[in-house]
C-alpha cells in the first residue's frame, strides 16, 4: 500500500521537481553571496529562524497539526547547548548535538500528550506544556534565571574551524540550516510524508486505512522538535547567549506569524517569512511595543485577506507547487 | 490544629481565598470561551486581552470621569462587548467556513495589537485602583482575616457563574443557544437569527471577561500585561474541564483556583506549574477532559 502511494506521489513530483530545483537554487545562490553585501549576523538570526520556521512549518503545513508551544524547544536546546559549551567546555558539535538531543527528548514528551487531542485543542495543550516548560527555565537553577546563559564560548568547530571569525561561522550555520532545510524536504517527499499528508486531509480515513495514525504524528513531532532545538542552538552560538525570551509563548507566535507570511505548507515559505519578519523586527527595533502591534496587524491581514502567504501566492501564479 | 504540618491557619486560609478568588476568574474566563468555543467553533485568544481592557475600561472611567465602582461594572463590560461584536462583525464572521485555526491566529494578532497598544500608552507597569468605600474593611474571622472586598468577589463570581448556567441550561434563550451550537443551519431554518445569535453571544462572553477585569482591578493592579499570561492558564483550565459543559466550565475554574492556592501554602516552587501538571495527568487519563464529551 505504501509502495503505491509513493508511485502516485513520485509521479505528481516529477512535474514540480524542476520549479523546486531552480527554488532552491536561486535560495543557495542567495545565502551563498549575501554575507559579502548584508551583515551576516543578521543572515545569521534569519537562517536559525528560517530552519526554526521550516521545523514547525513540517507540523502544521504537512500534518495539521498547529503547535503554540515550538518556542520550547528552541528556546530550551539554547540552553542546554549554552550550559554544554560554557560550563561543561565541550566543542560546539558537542553541543549542538546535545541540545538537539534534548529537545528531541523534549518533543517526546510533549508530544506524546498533545496529540491525545485534535485540533484546536492540540494548540491549547502545546502552548500551555510550554508555558510549563517557561516557568521551569524561569526557576531552574542551570538557566541562570533572569540573566540567562551569557558569554557562551563559540569555540572551534571539529577543532578546525573557528567560529570566533564572521564568515566560518556564517557557513557553518548556513550549512546546518542547508543540512535541516533537506532532512525536511526529504521527509516531506517520502512515503512517510505522503502518509502524513494523508493524515492531514482525512485522519479518519487514514485510520482506516491501517495507518497508525499516532505514531505518524509522534514521529513528526519529535522530528520537529529536534531541528526547532538544532536552530536554537545554533541561535545560542551565534550569540553566545541563551535567554528567556526564546522560551516565551510570543516567540511561539512569531515563528507561527513566519510560516504564515511565507506561506503554510510550502517548502520554501517559512524561509522568505522568517526573513520578512525578521528584517521588520530589525528596522522596528528602537520603537519598542510597536513591534508587537506591527506583528498582530500583519497576523490579521495574512489570516483575513492572505492566507496562502507570499510563497503561496507565488506558487498559485506559475500553478506549480513550491 | 494547622501546626503538624508547620503552617499558620492564616497563611492557610489566606491562600486559600486568594485561590478562590483566582478561581473566580478562570470560571469566568472559561465559561465565555466555552460559550464562545460552542457557537463560533473558535478560540477567543483575545479573551485575556479584552479581559485587561475591561480593567483599563474602569480605571478610565474612574480617573478621566470621576465614574465609580458599581457604574463601571456595568458600563465596562457593556463598552468591552460592543468592542467585541464590532471585531465579530467585521472580522470573525468571515473565518466560520475555514478552519477554526485561523479563528485562533486571528484572535492572537489581536490579542497582540491590543495589548501592544495599551502597552505603548501606559508601560508594563501597574495602575492603581482603590476598592470601593462601600467595600472596604473586613471581618476577623478568628482563624483569618477576611476582606470584604475579596468576599465580594468570589461571591459575585459564583452568582454570574451559576446565572450563566440558568440561562443556557434552563431557558428558552439558552435552548435556542444550545440548539445552534449542535446544528445552525436547522436552526436558522426554523427562523431564528443565528448570526445575530453569533454576535451577541461572542459580546456575551467578552463582556463576561471585562466583568472579571473590572472585579481584578482592584485586587491586581491594572496593567497591559494582566491578560497575557491569565489567558494561557485558562487555556489550560478549558483542556482540563472539556468545553462540553457549563458547569463543568465552572467548577472546573473554581477548583483550580484552590488547588493552585493551597500549592502556594504547600509546595510555592510549583504554584505556577501546578495547573499545567493537572492539565498533563488529565490528558493521560481521561484525554476529553473531566467533563468533556468524546470529539
Amino acid at each position: 500500500m505504501a509502495g503505491v502511494k509513493e508511485a502516485a506521489g513520485t509521479g505528481a513530483q516529477a512535474t514540480s521537481l524542476d520549479h523546486q530545483l531552480v527554488a532552491f537554487g536561486v535560495m543557495v545562490a542567495f545565502f551563498l553571496i549575501a554575507p559579502f553585501f548584508i551583515y551576516p549576523v543578521f543572515l545569521m538570526k534569519v537562517l536559525c529562524f528560517a530552519l526554526f520556521a521550516c521545523a514547525f512549518n513540517l507540523l502544521v503545513g504537512y500534518v495539521g497539526l498547529l503547535s503554540f508551544g515550538h518556542a520550547a524547544f528552541m528556546g530550551m536546546a539554547g540552553y542546554v547547548c549554552g550550559h554544554a559549551a560554557k560550563v561543561w567546555g565541550l566543542p560546539p558539535e558537542l553541543s549542538l548535538l546535545i541540545a538537539t538531543a534534548a529537545s528531541a527528548l523534549l518533543g517526546l514528551v510533549i508530544g506524546l500528550l498533545a496529540i491525545r487531542r485534535q485540533g484546536i485543542y492540540f494548540a491549547m495543550i502545546t502552548l500551555a506544556l510550554a508555558q510549563m516548560v517557561y516557568f521551569f527555565c524561569l526557576q531552574a537553577k542551570f538557566t541562570g534565571g533572569e540573566d540567562g546563559i551569557q558569554a557562551i564560548p563559540r569555540g572551534r568547530l571539529l577543532a578546525l574551524v573557528d567560529l570566533n571569525q564572521m564568515l566560518p561561522i556564517y557557513f557553518v550555520v548556513l550549512a546546518i540550516f542547508l543540512f535541516g532545510f533537506l532532512l525536511i524536504y526529504r521527509t516531506i517527499h517520502s512515503p512517510f510524508g505522503q502518509v502524513l499528508k494523508a493524515i492531514r486531509e482525512n485522519e479518519p480515513r487514514a485510520i482506516s486505512l491501517g495507518y497508525r495514525v499516532d505514531h505518524y504524528k509522534l514521529i513528526a513531532f519529535v522530528l520537529s522538535a529536534a531541528l526547532s532545538g538544532t536552530a536554537g542552538a545554533t541561535k545560542a552560538i551565534v550569540f553566545q547567549l541563551a535567554a528567556l525570551t526564546d522560551v516565551h509563548w510570543s516567540m511561539s507566535g512569531e515563528v507561527v506569524l513566519m510560516t504564515l507570511v511565507g506561506g503554510l505548507g510550502t517548502v520554501f515559505g517559512p524561509v522568505v517569512g522568517a526573513f520578512i519578519i525578521i528584517a521588520m523586527e530589525n528596522y522596528l527595533a528602537e520603537l519598542g511595543s510597536w513591534v508587537l502591534v506591527t506583528q498582530g496587524l500583519v497576523f490579521v491581514a495574512c489570516v483575513l485577506a492572505f492566507r496562502r502567504g507570499i510563497v503561496g501566492e507565488l506558487s498559485r501564479l506559475i500553478r506549480k507547487p513550491l | 490544629m494547622f501546626q503538624w504540618l508547620g503552617i499558620a491557619p492564616q497563611a492557610l486560609f489566606g491562600q486559600l481565598l486568594i485561590g478562590l478568588i483566582n478561581g473566580s476568574f478562570y470560571a469566568l474566563l472559561s465559561l465565555g470561551l466555552a460559550v464562545i468555543f460552542g457557537l463560533l467553533n473558535i478560540i477567543n485568544f483575545s479573551h485575556g486581552a479584552l479581559y485587561m481592557m475591561g480593567a483599563f475600561c474602569a480605571w478610565f472611567l474612574l480617573t478621566m470621569l470621576g465614574v465609580g465602582y458599581w457604574w463601571a461594572l456595568l458600563l465596562s463590560p457593556i463598552a468591552i462587548a460592543a468592542v467585541g461584536m464590532l471585531i465579530e462583525r467585521s472580522m470573525l464572521r468571515w473565518l466560520y467556513r475555514l478552519d477554526p485555526l485561523y479563528g485562533l491566529l486571528l484572535t492572537f494578532g489581536l490579542a497582540l495589537v491590543i495589548q501592544g497598544l495599551f502597552q505603548n500608552a501606559y508601560g508594563s507597569s501597574g495602575q492603581p485602583y482603590e476598592i470601593p468605600a462601600s467595600l472596604t474593611g473586613g471581618y476577623n474571622l478568628g482563624f483569618m482575616f477576611l476582606p470584604v472586598y475579596r468576599a465580594w468577589v468570589v461571591l459575585a463570581s459564583a452568582v454570574l457563574c451559576l446565572g450563566t448556567w440558568l440561562i443556557i441550561e434552563r431557558t428558552k434563550l439558552g435552548s435556542y443557544l444550545r440548539a445552534a451550537t449542535e446544528n445552525p443551519a436547522l436552526v436558522q431554518a426554523f427562523g431564528i437569527n443565528v448570526p445575530r445569535m453569533i454576535t451577541l453571544t461572542y459580546g456575551f462572553g467578552v463582556g463576561l471577561a471585562a466583568l472579571a477585569g473590572v472585579m481584578a482591578a482592584p485586587i491586581y493592579q491594572v496593567s497591559p500585561l494582566m491578560g497575557a499570561d491569565l489567558i494561557i492558564v485558562v487555556f489550560a483550565v478549558v483542556v482540563i474541564g472539556g468545553m462540553g459543559s457549563i458547569m463543568g466550565s465552572i467548577l472546573t475554574g473554581f477548583g483550580l483556583g484552590v488547588i493552585e492556592g493551597l500549592t502556594k501554602v504547600f509546595y510555592p516552587e510549583a504554584s505556577n506549574t501546578v495547573i499545567f501538571v493537572i492539565m498533563a495527568i488529565v490528558l493521560l487519563i481521561k484525554p476529553a477532559g473531566l467533563f468533556g464529551r468524546a470529539a
